[in-house]
């Protein structure tokens, strides 16, 4: 039933508002993120780009509109279909959010364990398997959250992330706070995994350099709503002052221009 | 939906292993014991893994086909996984690197050798922290004389803040704690007394009990909890995010800004809440003595005048601002000793209360030998 054409839209958001008390965050918001895609979502600061991707995956309950996932309205679910759809998406939040009187392993354990009722032996295979994928050396494993650095507790939520081999993905700023040797090197992760899993990619960022070295399409929030989507050269095209200013600003270009020189070595590796 | 399954077939002296269903994770349950077994039985031999009856792979049933066939290392070029569409071939080759087993837990040692190092890790820890406690104290004592010696610098915003926090925000539940609990003495006492003709005697057991011991421990008890570990939390989350570091980094110190207004406001404001406890104890006794007692609120208050020397108010309000201290010094050091995580400032905050608490009682039992000693 899900596995349609390649263009068919895993997530569709439609008519969204979302408010805290009288502030509203979004408002008539649509949004459709295509099957395999890395979709970037980006925007000011306080223009509620973390509060979509609750919205999206069910944190957030909306005050209006609908969030269609695989076709299907999630808020309309029951409790338990709302749980299995759960068990088809993943998500790395910000800080990586590992439970913290878990190690590493034990933390991609958790949702395999929980959900799929494995062996303890092939749950700890599985574990690290995922691990190792994340780009984590193996004795990563039987860490705690609080041994590790930032950039490596951020793999380890991505690992736990990808336990039930999901088929979305939703990370929050994966590369921020990241030395930029650790970004670049996340950034390729995420797109290795995109094409050898044939995972969708919903993706917060910041990052102007991740957005070029991985997104297939972006979407710019601003004035409450999605204001332009598309690849990067055509959402570049647009009028709009703040595009102008993010994309031809100073940082702007000099990641376009790092991209450019970094092209063929970065698609080579993928 | 196929559950994943296998057969297993020797072909020319070759293990045939034919797997066939879903190889997805959550049907691998029911066969990766046998698989295993199979495994440790196959060393010295080389297999060949059929895919082609396989409908749906997914990253985990990928590494169980890729660990069987490396189970053993020394397979020669005549192992392989045939059969694959080149869908599952894409996962299988991504899969590959990734075989690799690695420990979930960290090791544990002996058991025993663990429990004998804990506790002497515990003993020295407490001792150490005494010796901690003792220098906070110090520590504290010397920036209020530095302090007050330029009053100016004495943060009475702060402090009047705290002490509407820890105090004023704190009467409705001392009082109505201290009320049942006087409530409760009289209730008890009456009815044992009761036993020798001497109910009379409930007015004495309500008032010396209440307004000596019962009244200042239940507002120490009451702030302990409720005040000592909010000063934790509070000093602890502002250690965490470094506001502790931007406080001295502006050249401003954090026992002046933070702990003193804490400890003075506790100590101005805990004998208003041991002298409101004391009261409402004994109203609680009276009221208990007059329902269920017949002795009336008159009567009550005369014999309370009569028989209850004035000496045992002052020694139940001559404690509250020594536990104010204890209470305040011990939460604001907490606080400060959070370290990293949250984790940490979830263990100090539980630390703060749990000592606040013993030392209030251990300083309870001192004063009650020392007004027993001096005949007070």
């Amino acid at each position: 039933m899900s596995e349609g054409t390649a263009f068919d839209h895993v997530i569709e958001v439609s008519g969204l508002r979302t408010q805290f008390g009288d502030n509203v965050i979004h408002d008539n918001l649509d949004l459709a993120v295509r099957r395999n895609e890395i979709l970037g979502v980006v925007g000011g600061s306080g223009t509620g780009k973390s509060v979509l991707m609750r919205a999206i995956i069910g944190l957030k309950p909306p005050s209006a509109g609908t969030v269609k996932i695989f076709g299907e309205d999630f808020y309309a679910k029951s409790p338990q279909e709302q749980i299995e759809t759960e068990q088809r998406w993943g998500v790395m939040f910000q800080g990586g959010a590992l439970f913290s009187s878990l190690t590493v392993a034990q933390n991609v354990m958790a949702p395999i364990r929980e959900h799929l009722k494995l062996p303890e032996e092939l749950a700890a295979d599985i574990a690290a398997m995922k691990i190792s994928m994340s780009g984590l050396p193996p004795d990563a494993g039987a860490k705690y959250p609080s041994q590790l650095s930032g950039g490596m507790n951020k793999r380890a939520g991505l690992a736990r992330a990808l336990a039930l081999d999901p088929e979305i993905v939703f990370l929050d700023e994966p590369t921020a706070g990241l030395d930029p040797i650790g970004a670049e090197n996340f950034d390729r992760l995420i797109v290795n995994l995109k094409t050898s899993l044939g995972l969708t990619v919903f993706m917060v960022t910041h990052d102007l350099d991740t957005l070029h070295a991985t997104c297939d399409r972006v979407a710019v929030l601003a004035e409450k709503r999605v204001i332009a989507i598309g690849t990067l050269d055509e959402v570049r095209r647009s009028e709009h002052p703040w595009i102008q200013a993010y994309f031809s600003g100073p940082r702007g270009r000099a990641a376009l221009s790092a991209k450019d020189a970094l092209q063929r070595p970065a698609a080579e590796k993928v | 939906m196929t559950p994943a399954a296998y057969t297993i077939d020797l072909k020319d002296g070759l293990m045939r292993l034919v797997a066939t269903g879903d190889w997805v994770a959550r049907h691998l349950g029911a066969i990766d014991g046998d698989l295993r077994s199979f495994e440790d039985d196959m060393v010295g031999r080389d297999i060949l893994i059929d895919v082609s009856g396989v409908d749906r792979l997914d990253t985990a049933g990928a590494m169980v086909l890729e660990r069987v066939l490396t189970s053993w290392s020394g397979r020669s070029e005549a192992s392989g996984i045939v059969g694959a569409s080149a869908q599952h071939r894409q996962l299988l080759e991504n899969v590959r690197p990734h075989v690799a087993p690695c420990e979930v837990e960290p090791v544990a040692g002996n058991a025993f050798l663990m429990l004998v190092q804990r506790l002497g890790r515990g003993v020295v820890e407490g001792y150490y922290t005494a010796i901690e406690i003792l220098n906070f104290i110090g520590l504290t004592l010397t920036t209020f004389a530095r302090v007050v010696r330029s009053p100016k610098r004495l943060r009475v915003t702060s402090i009047v803040h705290h002490m509407e926090e820890a105090g004023i925000d704190a009467m409705p539940i001392i009082g109505l704690m201290s009320f049942l609990i006087g409530a409760v003495v009289a209730f008890m006492g009456a009815k044992i007394l009761r036993l020798f003709n001497a109910e009379v005697f409930t007015v004495e057991l309500v008032g010396i009990s209440v307004l000596r011991e019962f009244g200042v421990l239940l507002a120490a008890i009451l702030v302990a909890g409720r005040s000592g570990s909010a000063f934790t939390a509070s000093i602890g989350t502002m250690k965490i995010r470094e506001e502790i570091d931007a406080l001295r980094a502006l050249g401003l110190d954090p026992i002046e800004v933070l702990v003193l207004p804490r400890t003075i406001a506790l100590i101005i404001f805990m004998p208003i809440l041991a002298f409101m406890a004391a009261v409402l104890g004994v109203i609680g006794g009276g009221v208990v003595a007059a329902t269920a007692m017949e002795i009336s609120p008159v009567f009550f208050v005369a014999r309370l005048q009569e028989t209850i020397a004035l000496s045992n108010f002052w020694v139940g309000l001559i404690k509250a601002p020594f536990f104010a201290f204890v209470i305040a010094i011990i939460g604001c050091y907490q606080g400060m000793e959070v370290a990293g995580s949250s984790e940490s400032l979830g263990q100090r905050t539980t630390l703060s209360v749990v000592q606040a608490l013993f030392v209030v009682i251990i300083l309870d039992a001192f004063f009650a030998m020392f007004f027993l000693e001096i005949d007070y």
